[in-house]
């Protein structure tokens, strides 16, 4: 190229001027008109400080969580989402968490997501609240955490007061649509702080609810012990009409077994909400044996795009895990956050909490209707569905309006399963 | 509660207790002999465990017909940290001795968490989920052939310990380690044959355990100290104690679940060990020094 090139003067060839607004006239049609990829994200992506327990005794459920709030990161790009995940372990420690929420925040956080189990839920919940970092509970049942006072803590997911109620009242549901209702129900639960308070709850609200069916034996258990063959003993010894459990899920594996092998023949083994039964862990261990069991717990619904979209995605990236509700409540906390910052259209915390207090996402992944927060920043429109296993899968199969499969209530014998 | 569920649970227990019986047989064994308590005892089942459960994911070789074989890995194990490790601490106080065979406890719990992981692993036969049903008895199948198969080990052992020259040579040692030696007995290598059959019965016991529990390298410290309730109970160095005190920890643990709380057995299992330490301290078999 030769070196004596020179820009023309301004009377020869195009002005800055012209060129300028030439260029922008350009560009301006060059996208009138055509279709929008996608949709335009604010500015500076969200960073959202996810705090959950993937080490210690909650670790297996922590990284499930964990599971749920990176798989679903590329459909939400896709919405038009702009989020960024800052991982924080708990190690399954109130304290710990505390710590690693604080550190987020002076790391940069802009909300904070969390925790799974309640004791550090409520401790991070104290740091944001005094922070003013807007923080959105996945999971955690404890009622405090929406009775405290706090302004900037939302919870998607019930307290241990609606799970306990709604997880009861489906009994009656079970009942009305199969047409067969129980009298008798056997108890067995797990002996630690979830089964014990779980107890409590079920003692307390049913004579409230008017169920059917009287509890004639309650059986506590250690969790981690190894053989539940006295207990399943016991529990074939009350001759109750249903078998009832609150359990985790090495210890629904025994159960079960255990009652196979003593021949417990009952109308069926369902949960008024607990972990364990759903699990494909549970499936593969106990094969057709697992089959029939249900579980009362909020769930996917089937009928939303959402759902099967991120089940696809699940299953492709995580083919040997369970999508459960572990995962679909950390997905919903994502997207709750990544709305509230879209809508907001900025990552000030003021603003943030603002538009989480104005959430309203009727597309969604859970069961329920629209995610919306009360005053108290608890979100009511959740619904617990009967998911009971059926040919290796949890399915839901109530309420109707939702269900993928009939419900097969009384359950038909373990001899003769094929 | 009826008698029907007394008979279950009673029965239960008594099948469990065998089992128990044979982990427990071999710290017997070895204490019998060599005065060695073996510290390390859970730690050895549970790699048992972790070899049987090998076997029959890698290989399909379920634990009943994996049992020589497991017993002899243990064996080998056994004679090998006998003659080479153990030996050398014979002579010396047992709180050093302690000290030897619980860090090779702690070696092993940790080789297995960071081969294994610490999460429970098992097996499902079909066999897992059927039972034998005789009137009102149903008794599980995994536990009938796992209380038989101990029961066979313990008898085999009874006999290779009256009727062959080794076992008579090793009672030999266990009189009088010196007299032995005058005679021309290898006392070390006896000693070592000993340690070996002692594993060897625990291999043999963990091997059937897997078909009733999980395994998970925590396991260990929890059979040890059962391991050593019975053999207490039992009496130190009697092989019909070490049985015998399974069969009562196993019949103490389903009636105290049966009778007041499951998760109390421990406690009963405990109880009992205090009142025979008080009545009989040698055990209900042992021999008093």
């Amino acid at each position: 190229m030769p070196d004596n090139i020179m820009i023309p003067p301004a009377s020869q060839g195009i002005s800055r001027r012209r060129f300028t607004t030439v260029a922008a006239t350009g560009a301006l049609i060059s996208t009138a008109g055509l279709p929008m990829v996608r949709p335009a994200r604010a500015a500076t992506p969200l960073k959202l400080g996810v705090l959950l327990p993937r080490s210690g005794h909650m670790a297996l459920i922590g990284q499930a969580c964990q599971r749920g709030a990176e798989v679903g990161l590329p459909m939400l790009r896709d919405m038009g989402y702009s989020v960024e995940l800052m991982n924080a372990d708990t190690e399954s420690n109130p304290d710990s968490g505390r710590t690693q929420a604080e550190k987020l925040i002076r790391e940069g956080a802009n909300m904070l997501m969390g925790c799974f189990d309640s004791a550090t839920t409520l401790a991070v919940a104290g740091v944001a609240e005094q922070k003013g970092i807007p923080f959105v509970v996945n999971i955690g049942a404890e009622p405090k955490i929406t009775e405290q006072g706090f302004k900037y803590v939302f919870r998607n997911f019930p307290s241990a007061t609606m799970l306990g109620k709604s997880g009861l009242l489906l009994y009656k549901d079970i009942f009305a649509t199969a047409g067969v209702t129980a009298k008798t129900a056997v108890l067995l639960h797990i002996n630690d702080s979830f089964g014990m308070g779980m107890l409590a709850g079920i003692n307390a609200l049913m004579p409230k609810l008017d169920l059917p069916f009287t509890i004639v034996e309650t059986i506590a258990y250690d969790p981690k012990a190894r053989d539940l063959s006295i207990e399943v003993a016991k529990a074939k010894a009350a001759k109750a009409d249903i078998v009832m459990t609150v359990t985790r899920l090495n210890d629904a594996i025994l159960l079960v077994r255990e009652m196979v092998k003593q021949q417990v023949e009952t109308m069926g083994i369902t949960s008024p909400g607990s972990p364990g039964m759903y699990d494909k862990q549970f499936q593969k261990a106990l094969g057709k044996y697992a089959d029939f069991c249900s579980v009362n717990i909020p769930w996917f619904d089937p009928k939303q795009e959402m759902t099967q979209v991120l089940n696809a995605a699940f299953d492709k990236i995580y083919p040997e895990e369970s999508c459960d509700l572990n995962v679909g409540f950390t997905f919903e906390a994502v997207l709750i956050a990544a709305d509230a910052h879209k809508r907001a259209g900025s990552t000030d915390p003021q603003a943030l909490t603002e538009a989480l207090r104005a959430t309203n996402i009727a597309k969604r992944a859970m069961l329920g209707g629209p995610i919306k927060f009360e005053a108290n920043g608890q979100n009511m429109n959740l619904r617990s569905a009967v998911v009971q296993n059926l040919n290796g899968k949890p399915t839901v199969v109530l309420p109707t309006e939702s269900a993928e499969a009939k419900l097969v209530f009384p359950a038909p014998p373990f001899k003769g399963r094929t | 509660m009826d008698a029907t569920f007394f008979l279950n649970v009673t029965s239960g227990g008594l099948l469990t207790g065998l089992v128990y019986g044979l982990m427990a047989l071999g710290l017997s064994v070895i204490f019998g002999v060599m005065r060695v308590v073996n510290f390390a005892h859970g730690d050895m089942m549970v790699v048992a465990m972790y070899a049987a459960f090998l076997l029959f994911t890698k290989l399909g070789i379920e634990p009943v017909p994996a049992l020589p074989l497991v017993a002899g890995i243990l064996f080998v194990l056994g004679y090998l940290l006998q003659r080479f490790l153990i030996n050398r601490f014979l002579g010396v106080s047992e709180h050093i001795q302690f000290l030897l065979l619980l860090a090779i406890a702690i070696i092993l719990t940790n080789v297995m968490m960071m081969v294994f992981g610490p999460d429970a692993r098992n097996i499902q036969l079909d066999a897992s989920f059927e039972s034998y049903t005789i009137g009102p008895l149903v008794l599980d199948k995994v536990r009938v052939i796992a209380a038989v198969a101990a029961g066979g080990v313990a008898l085999l052992l009874g006999a290779f310990f009256r009727y062959t020259t080794t076992g008579t040579a090793i009672r030999a040692c266990a009189d009088n380690p010196v007299g032995a030696r005058v005679v021309g007995l290898d006392v070390e290598n006896l000693y070592a044959v000993t340690f070996g059959i002692g594993t060897a019965c625990v291999g043999a016991a963990g091997c059937l355990l897997l078909l009733l529990v999980d395994v998970q390298p925590q396991l260990s410290s929890d059979y040890t100290l059962l391991g050593f309730i019975i053999v207490i109970l039992g009496g130190l160095g009697s092989l019909g104690g070490a049985l015998l005190g399974g069969i009562l920890v196993g019949l103490s643990e389903a009636l105290s679940g049966a009778l007041i709380e499951p998760s109390l057995k421990s406690m009963f299992s405990f109880g009992l060990l205090i009142l025979v330490l008080l009545l009989r301290p040698q055990g209900i078999l042992g021999k008093t020094s």
